[in-house]
């Protein structure tokens, strides 16, 4: 198996779905970080099969709240001296701006080009989401991220 | 307090609010003289970027017997859409000249973005597919007036469920009153979104069943709300050929149906009614056009801090 280096300040961002990585390494703008960062694709996992892992060496912001949108099964572990000093665990946010665009053509987000395009929570047991705009509903962590 | 807010779906308002506005609309309809000066020196804007005749009308008429005055566009073609302009570059200029804006745009949430840009009210005149408060305002006043309130009423909608806006704010408004139950009268292509079922329905507690035949549950309703199936809401003509005459009300249909039986319809209609159901009694659609003046009259008075 690869082997990555442990890292130590920084955050492991574990248990992706197998194939999300690039869309978050992207998301997260890290194919422009100055610092040290791995995305490892296909890690045997016993839970999921196969996973993909990003490893950041450096204590960035993240808006965790998009990740849960995202993939709400994603851990986040928090990096200091080499040992885990804090484990975040993802949940759904109730409103996400800009992550997904609305697919409905009769929506005033399809023309007005400037508008943010944010959607609600609004069935959190079915990760369901309403664009603010038109109502057309979404689930979250399905679709292109924007 | 309604001052200076703006309303884009039913549910802006709250209960107490539309019984506010509804007796207010029952006391103009009463003495329209008192009222008559209550808007003096108040401009309503009328942008209509789709074509409407009764519902600009009725707005621009609310305005005009409330003593005010109006300036607008009745299409697209007049506005500066047509060069390109942002709908928020419109709003703030528009908010600039005056009281009060109606608007109606194809594009569902344009009214949300228009109130997201203007410091004067904005009223959601219809949104594309998806909401037409100052209708279901009308319908509200059309029930109450006729059937004395709001709980404990089977109500049918009937036709286009799924492109009908006017169907969609009165199915929303109608959920917050006890005991209301809702029948879905259409083709299985034309069937009410699904967030209305999930999201309104279901939520509210609302009993609700989907039926295909109108004469099969004709008998068990206290209102009947019937659509038209528009045209311009389909993308291609042959699915409206094939669907247009799918649910029309005659006199054979109306025989099942139970006395106190109210036939509303938020009109232009095509053939889903036949003409000879006008003379029955039950059918209340031109009574709910007039309503529907005095429901937009009552709304403007209070938004704009007239009364």
């Amino acid at each position: 198996m690869l082997n990555v280096d442990t890292i130590k300040n920084g955050i492991v961002i574990d248990h992706i779905r197998a194939g999300s990585g690039p869309r978050i390494f992207a998301w997260l703008g890290l194919d422009k970080a100055d610092y040290c960062v791995a995305l490892i694709m296909n890690v045997p996992s016993k839970t999921h099969g196969r996973k993909d892992i990003i490893k950041i060496d450096s204590i960035i912001n993240i808006d965790y709240s998009v990740l849960g949108f995202i993939d709400p099964n994603i851990t986040i572990n928090v990096v200091v001296e080499e040992r885990i000093t804090k484990k975040i665990n993802l949940t759904l946010p109730e409103r996400v701006e800009n992550v997904i665009s609305c697919k409905n053509p009769r929506c005033i987000t399809s023309t007005e080009k400037y508008i943010p395009h944010v959607f609600k929570l609004v069935d959190k047991r079915r990760a369901e989401y309403c664009c603010e705009y038109c109502d057309e509903l979404y689930r979250a962590g399905i679709g292109e991220v924007m | 307090m309604l001052k200076g807010r703006h309303l884009i779906e039913p549910a802006d308002l709250s209960i107490k609010e539309i019984d506010e506005i509804c007796s207010l609309a029952e006391q103009i309809l009463v003495d329209p003289a008192a009222f008559a000066d209550v808007c003096r020196g108040k401009i309503l804007a009328t942008l209509f970027f789709e074509p409407s005749t009764r519902t600009r009308l009725s707005f621009e008429a609310a305005m005009l017997r409330l003593g005010g005055s109006f300036l607008g566009f009745a299409d697209a073609a007049a506005s500066s859409a047509v060069k390109g302009e942002s709908l928020s570059d419109t709003i703030r200029t528009v908010a600039s000249y005056t009281d009060v804006i109606a608007m109606r745009n194809p594009k569902e949430g344009a009214a949300l973005l228009a109130s997201k840009y203007s410091d004067i009210p904005i009223i959601n005149a219809g949104d594309g597919g998806h909401q037409h408060p100052t209708q279901t305002l009308t319908d509200l006043l059309t029930i109450r007036s006729i059937k004395g309130g709001f709980n404990d009423l089977t109500i049918g909608l009937c036709g286009d469920l799924k492109f009908g806006r006017t169907v969609h704010s009165l199915a929303k408004a109608m959920s917050r009153y006890q005991r209301v139950k809702f029948i879905l009268i259409s083709p299985s292509e034309l069937q009410i979104p699904e967030y209305i079922t999930s999201q309104v329905f279901k939520r509210s507690g609302i009993e609700y069943s989907t039926e295909e035949r109108l004469e099969d549950v004709i008998g068990d309703l206290d209102v009947l709300y019937m659509t038209r199936v528009q045209k311009e809401r389909f993308f291609n003509e042959q699915d409206y050929i094939r669907l247009k005459d799918s649910y029309i009300l005659d006199n054979e249909k109306m025989k099942l149906a139970k006395k106190s039986l109210i036939v509303l319809h938020p009109l232009p209609r095509v053939n889903e009614i036949a003409p000879e159901v006008d003379d029955d009694p039950r059918a209340a659609y031109f009574k709910q056009v007039k309503f529907g003046m005095y429901a937009r009259m009552a709304l403007i008075a209070k938004l704009t801090g007239a009364i």
